[in-house]
């Protein structure tokens, strides 16, 4: 019994990392309907500047993601406005080929600059310190630290979305980018900010990714299916959602771990199949689709 | 004074032309009424002049600049509000918002603050906090003018602002207009309703597949004369 | 006499192209007889990648559905050969064709989850598919788990026909196995081209063009998009299955990760597409013969080619959306495999127009 609890807790904790991964998947998406292909090799990408400047600088883990936090934002801002705003339109196949393309030369260009080797994320005492929940039930404090991230980040990004000028011109944008306009709204501007500050988000995803496991420049592919997951068993438009989605992806992995060790990625597919069957627009659709 | 001219506009949505050789004069103060069948281009005039739809940059001068050329935020930003053809307010943004996002790319001052707006339409600020998707098709409409207003414009463009409205509503909705010309806000009304509109306006241009068929003050203008010009006899 | 009406498709330099094309098959034909090894090698893959991105092209760029989890299929059909041959003792080609038929049959509770979604969604979901049936299939200890397992000799060596090519041809085993397989590919290379051209010409193509450009649209004229779709999906599917198994029994060793590969059986595919223009026939030919050149001159680059790769496939998807085949067909009104219908007057006056 006490057994199946560390499973479900362990998966809700999982589940805060993949919600980091999906929140920034899932603002892109929301806001300009575009499909990332990418996206799990940027987090890759910026868990390899986190590790850079970390090296090269003699910083812990987490004061290269402060360094590493603009840069990541000027990245994501350039990336949009001289790539990304060019593929954006009706039809959904130039986004979809460009951003493939991106991964390939992401992935290759990692390989090049940092070879095949997997490199890890240090975080001092904290990647082996834990807290006692219960008698007998200990939960590690990065995986802890990692679900109150995610939280953290729904809130901040709650705020920034409901809040300010910036997220009511986000907002409208992605109800009606024509109209946007009439607002004297500059969509290109306002698509490139999202991925800037989407940027930011995947970069804090990154530390706990290479804090959390080895690192290497292939791993993105995999990370990218997931975050499309909880994004999509959440629903468009939800940040909760977003996290409730990584939640229900992680506690399946390790429930199907739990059954048999080789299931664990099998059983997080499979319980996103299902939920799409079920409920194909997710379970908190908000926006206008 | 002169605060808007089309000379020779032209508008196409991809390979089909929609309007071909528009002259249209606009002073300013003044309001103005374009009335036509269906189809026949004055959604597309509004379109071309606040620069949804692209232009030749001579065709649309405004104020004396010559705008025709520029894009929709940048057109915004000096002075001109589109009402849009059925409303389209932003579904998830409250009432208020929707008002405040009508200042976003201009905010100066002048008549119209949100304060001003929730007087000019008190049931807004009732529903101020309430989803947009929640309003009657009455209270849309005056949302999206209030919007247009957040602005300041010089110019307003309204399209088909009666369209699927009860005609109490549209009385209600065309009171309030004189206000906003008091206000200093000059205006382009696209109607089909041709009673509200010719009440209002100053001037009116008929549209007829396309081209101007008519202009001229509505009293000047015989009931056959715009019959003929409305339906191209 | 007016009233009396014919469609018509093929145009005058359409019927060139026929002739030369048949030439060129020839040429093929007989090139095992005087071309090296090597070269009959290069070309079952040149063939088999061919197929591919004309099955991808019919799915992507005339029904709608983009999908990157065809190697879902690729795999299976390659695993489906390896249990045929090996746990059930049946000969290869008999296998490639069941391998076929089940992976057709696959495509159809695939779709009922993947159907439920559009666009972006869709590509990802077809994904998570494949990987799925990638993990499944890595669990499967009597094809080798997750690290693979190989062809044993007496499948390889028994295919049906090689004896005939050793004795006629007076060849080695070995070079009777890449003929027979040659002969093989290049007919399904052929075979898929022939029938993408024909279900295109067909009514059903013409659906497929409609609901292309407007599902809703077509629907309002009484197309069943969804049962289209579905029979595409299927079709794309089954095709996909048996060029799968011949390329693994090409290979004689599978794996999962090899066999579901993204890179191998989707990148490269769409890569080859997009290069040459999606949404024609000759764009995949011209792009699979870029691809050819490509991988043998730069291939040993590693990463950087594959970075090349990535970038060229950017640049064309934003400067020449096109393709470089559409490219040229738009400035100089080519088009070889003649797709667009005209209405001919058949009594009395008769108006062709070319």
């Amino acid at each position: 019994m006490l057994a199946l609890l560390d499973t479900v807790i362990q998966g809700v904790l999982l589940g805060g990392l993949y919600a980091l991964f999906a929140l920034g998947l899932s603002l892109i998406f929301g806001i300009m309907r575009l499909v990332n292909l990418a996206h799990g090799d940027l987090i890759v990408l910026a868990a390899f500047v986190i590790f850079a400047l970390a090296k090269a600088l003699g910083l812990n883990s987490f004061g290269a993601l402060v360094l590493a936090a603009p840069v990541l934002f000027g990245f994501g801002y350039a990336l949009q406005h001289f790539v990304l705003n060019r593929t954006l339109g009706r039809d959904i196949l130039p986004p979809l080929l460009v951003t493939f393309g991106l991964s390939i030369i992401i992935q290759n260009g990692l390989l090049e600059a940092f070879s095949a080797d997997t490199k890890r994320l240090s975080a001092g005492a904290l990647e082996t310190a834990s807290v006692s929940l219960l008698p007998g039930l200990a939960v590690g404090v990065m995986p802890l630290l990692t679900l109150a991230s995610a939280v953290g980040v729904i809130f901040a990004l709650n705020y920034l979305f409901y809040r300010t000028p910036i997220g009511r011109a986000f907002r409208a944008t992605s109800d009606d980018p024509e109209i946007a306009q009439l607002m004297g709204i500059d969509n290109r501007r306002i698509f490139a900010l999202a991925m800037a500050v989407a940027m930011v988000v995947t970069a804090i995803a990154a530390l706990y990714l290479g804090t959390r496991a080895n690192f290497d420049p292939s791993i993105g592919p995999a990370r990218l299916l997931y975050a499309f997951e909880a994004v999509i068993i959440g629903g468009l438009g939800s940040f909760w959602g977003t996290l409730a989605g990584g939640i229900i992806i992680g506690v399946a992995q390790t429930v199907g771990a739990h059954i048999n060790a080789e299931w664990q990625i099998l059983a997080g597919h499979l319980a996103f199949l299902a939920v799409l069957v079920l409920r194909p627009r997710g379970l908190f659709p908000r926006a206008v689709d | 004074m002169v605060l808007l001219e089309t000379t020779d506009l032209v508008a196409f949505y991809r390979d089909f032309q929609a309007l071909f050789g528009i002259d249209t004069r606009l002073n300013e103060g003044e309001t103005v009424a374009i009335i036509g069948a269906n189809g026949a281009g004055k959604s597309t005039y509004l379109k071309a002049v606040a620069g949804l739809l692209p232009s030749e940059p001579g065709s649309v001068y405004f104020g004396g600049k010559p705008i025709g050329a520029l894009g929709a935020a940048e057109i915004m930003r000096l002075g001109i509000a589109l009402v849009p053809e059925g409303r389209r307010l932003f579904p998830s943004l409250t009432v208020e918002e929707n008002l405040l996002i009508g200042a976003h790319g201009r905010a100066v001052p002048g008549p119209w603050s949100i304060e001003a707006i929730y007087a000019l339409f008190p049931v807004l600020k009732q529903r101020r906090h309430q989803s947009s998707t929640t309003l009657s098709g009455g209270e849309q409409q005056m949302a999206a003018i209030g919007r247009a207003l957040m602005s300041n414009p010089r110019l307003l463009l309204c399209d088909e602002i009666s369209l699927g409205l009860a005609p109490i509503v549209i009385r209600d909705i065309y009171q309030v207009l004189p206000r906003i010309k008091a206000g200093g806000t000059s205006m382009i009304l696209v109607e089909q309703d041709i009673v509200q509109a010719m009440k209002v306006a100053d001037r009116v241009y008929c549209f007829q597949e396309g081209r101007v068929s008519l202009s001229g003050s509505p009293s000047a203008l015989t009931r056959e004369q715009i019959h003929a010009a409305y339906f191209g006899t | 006499m007016r009233g009396h009406y014919r469609i018509e498709i093929a145009t005058a330099i359409s019927r060139y192209v026929a002739l030369a094309g048949a030439a060129l098959v020839a040429v093929l034909v007989f090139l095992p007889l005087f071309g090296s090894r090597a070269l009959m090698q290069e070309l079952i893959f040149v063939f088999y990648m061919l197929a591919l991105a004309q099955l991808w092209n019919l799915l992507a760029g005339y029904a709608g559905l983009v999908s990157v989890g065809q190697q879902a299929f690729v795999g299976l059909g390659g695993y489906l050969l390896f249990a045929f041959t090996v746990l059930v003792g049946f000969d290869a080609l008999v296998a490639i064709v069941l391998a076929g038929l089940i992976a057709g049959a696959f495509a159809f509770p695939t779709a009922l989850v993947v159907f439920r979604l559009r666009g972006a969604y869709f590509a990802i979901g077809t994904w998570v598919v494949a990987e799925v049936f990638r993990l499944v299939l890595a669990q499967v200890k009597e094809l080798g788990g997750g690290t693979g397992t190989s062809l044993p000799v007496a499948v390889t060596n028994g295919v049906a026909g090689m004896e005939w090519i050793k004795t006629f041809f007076d060849v080695r085993t070995a070079v009777a196995r890449d003929m027979l397989i040659y002969w093989l590919a290049l007919a399904l290379a052929i075979g898929t081209i022939l029938g993408v051209y024909y279900v295109l010409r067909s009514r059903r193509g013409l659906a497929l063009a409609a609901i292309r450009d407007s599902e809703l649209a077509a629907e309002s004229v009484g197309v069943d998009s969804y049962r289209a779709k579905l029979w595409v999906y299927a079709v794309t599917a089954a095709m996909t299955g048996m060029i799968g198994a011949l390329i693994y029994l090409q290979k004689a060793r599978i794996s999962p990760d090899a066999a579901f590969s993204v890179l191998d059986w989707t990148a490269y595919v769409i890569f080859v597409v997009v290069i040459g223009g999606i949404g024609t026939i000759e764009g995949p030919i011209v792009g699979i013969v870029i691809f050819w050149l490509l991988q043998s001159y730069l291939a040993d680059f590693g990463s950087w080619y594959l970075i090349l790769l990535g970038a060229l496939a950017i640049g064309i998807m934003l400067f020449a959306p096109r393709g470089i085949w559409g490219f040229f067909a738009d400035r100089y009104k080519i088009v070889l495999f003649p797709l667009q219908r005209r209405l001919i007057d058949a009594g009395g006056e008769k108006k062709s127009g070319t």
